[in-house]
């Protein structure tokens, strides 16, 4: 923990989990989808349906996914932001089974037609964890720039992803596999140090059996 | 090398004989490699966010809940007939301390210090140390390293998240945090800086957070002003050569510990404390309504 954990952030109120925390999630939704999003339905469990309208959850997670960060002055406005930036969204609640508190399910689509389902929490001071993608346990937290690969559950797929990781040069900090059943859907959730090109992005979009690569860049807004 | 405890951080300073806020800074740009420099412009960016959060109140707002808001106004004119009981200077800092926090509660800028509901606090008694000339912007800046290595102390040992320990963790901490740069600012020795951060903390030790309807309005934004006063006073007492009887390691340590032993209904989840009575109830049905 550094001191601009304990000093900061600076944010729009008035919570760090329920304001703070939840733009953080709509705008890591919108760095994972890709592109600009123009659809959006939202869906608040627990603490984040019970008390998310007083703190401006609702307004956060839209401001998130029209790509604000948590200290812009617009956040209280961004159901305005989102008429004029052609995004559709709903807002409602519902009990997602064993999830965190403070946990919103969001589902996207972009202008090209790209669609996601992302499931977050907010862990407090701010701080994330993405939880699922598209249905699968990803849980990480946006700290590093991270590559989610979907795939079909069969051999060789983690070898192809680490070995071309390994030809251009980029470290793996953590590494984690999931699947739905054994050859059924698969995922890899990798974070790493350094950048992933757009060349092996795309190149890895063309290997058979890899079904979907999403990648968070933490560093583009 | 870093610090896990007040008292090792004090040793340092003196083992290195450097101030305790070169301590921190050192620590920082070890921590996140980065320069003196690098470091230092993001402490000054915290401080401007800091004073903005203080000058863009407006007293006509309320919250969403419309529970707090234009009680910060009140304060300041009440302030202006020169005739208060606390006096000038901590009139001023009441002020700041509530127009931030109602400020924090109608969705404005400001910096979680070291939470969003104890944001007032260090504005509170930093900025208007400056406005009233009894510091340097150089002096708070150095304050304000003292005031997050003590965070950081406390964050590692014990808590500074409601959910886990409590208001204490909260505002109790802030309010040490504040009272330990005061004391630096006023040229109280390394020792004093620690005592008057284990007096403001021993002082609010047990505070439950049990906000109503679960949102960061009532009781949050008067424990701000609480906070700051406290932290003026713990810093007055040290100076004065008032010595804490407990060790602010210990006095740390006692919070985490009574925050683990608090029940879960009042650390945030609105099910204790103020949020549970018939007024509060009755509050949190109508806003949760709306």
């Amino acid at each position: 923990m550094n001191i601009f954990d304990i000093l900061g952030p600076v944010m729009v109120g008035p919570s760090s989990s329920h304001t703070a925390g939840a733009t953080r999630i709509g705008l890591t939704a919108r760095k994972l989808l890709a592109e600009k999003p123009v659809k959006a339905n939202i869906f608040l469990h627990g603490s984040f349906a019970a008390t998310g309208v007083g703190h401006g959850t609702d307004k956060a997670l839209v401001a998130g996914i029209l790509g604000m960060q948590p200290d812009d002055m617009r956040i209280p406005h961004s159901f305005d932001v989102a008429k004029e930036e052609g995004l559709a969204f709903s807002i409602q609640n519902k009990d997602l089974k064993e999830a965190h508190p403070n946990t919103a399910l969001i589902e996207m689509e972009g202008e090209n037609g790209r669609t996601l389902k992302i499931q977050a929490s907010s862990l407090g001071g701010g701080r994330i964890m993405i939880n699922k993608i598209d249905d699968i346990d990803v849980n990480f937290s946006g700290e590093y720039n991270t590559l989610i690969i979907h795939n079909v559950d069969q051999p060789g797929h983690v070898a192809e992803v680490t070995s071309l990781l390994a030809h251009k040069g980029v470290n793996i900090a953590n590494m984690h596999l999931y699947r739905d059943r054994r050859g059924g859907y698969a995922c890899m959730v990798i974070e790493i140090d350094q950048q992933m090109p757009q060349s092996a992005l795309d190149w890895l979009k063309r290997v058979e059996g890899i079904i979907k690569v999403t990648y968070f860049n933490r560093e583009v807004a | 090398m870093s610090y896990h405890a007040i008292k090792e951080w004090i040793a340092m300073s003196e083992e290195k004989n450097i101030p305790l806020w070169e301590v921190v800074l050192q620590d920082d740009m070890a921590e996140r490699d980065v320069s003196r420099e690098e470091s230092i412009q993001e402490m000054e960016n915290i401080w401007k966010a800091m004073l903005l959060s203080a000058e863009q109140y407006d007293g006509s707002l309320r919250s969403n809940s419309g529970l707090v808001g234009t009680d910060g106004k009140k304060l300041e004119e009440y302030g202006k007939k020169g005739d208060t009981l606390c006096g000038d200077f901590i009139n001023k800092v009441m002020t700041q301390a509530v127009q931030v926090s109602e400020s924090n509660a109608c969705m404005k800028r400001i910096v979680a210090a070291p939470t969003a509901g104890s944001c007032g606090i260090m504005p509170a008694v930093f900025v208007t140390l400056l406005k009233e000339n009894k510091a340097t912007e150089k002096q708070i800046i150095e304050a304000l390293y003292i005031a997050s290595g003590i965070g950081k102390v406390v964050a590692e040992r014990a808590s500074i998240a409601g959910a886990s320990g409590g208001c204490q963790a909260e505002v109790g901490t802030a309010s040490a945090m504040t009272a330990g740069g005061l004391a630096a600012i006023k040229g109280g020795t390394p020792k004093q800086v620690g005592d008057a951060a284990a007096i403001a903390l021993k002082n609010l030790l047990g505070l439950a957070c049990d906000p109503v309807a679960g949102l960061v309005e009532v009781p949050c934004v008067k424990r701000n002003v609480i906070g700051a006063v406290n932290a003026v006073a713990a810093a007055d007492m040290v100076l004065a050569g008032i010595e804490s009887v407990i060790p602010p390691d210990d006095v740390i340590d006692a919070m985490g510990q009574i925050g683990r032993e608090m029940s879960y209904k009042i650390k945030e989840t609105a099910m204790g404390g103020l949020a549970a009575t018939p007024t509060g109830q009755a509050i949190a049905e109508r806003v949760l309504q709306k």
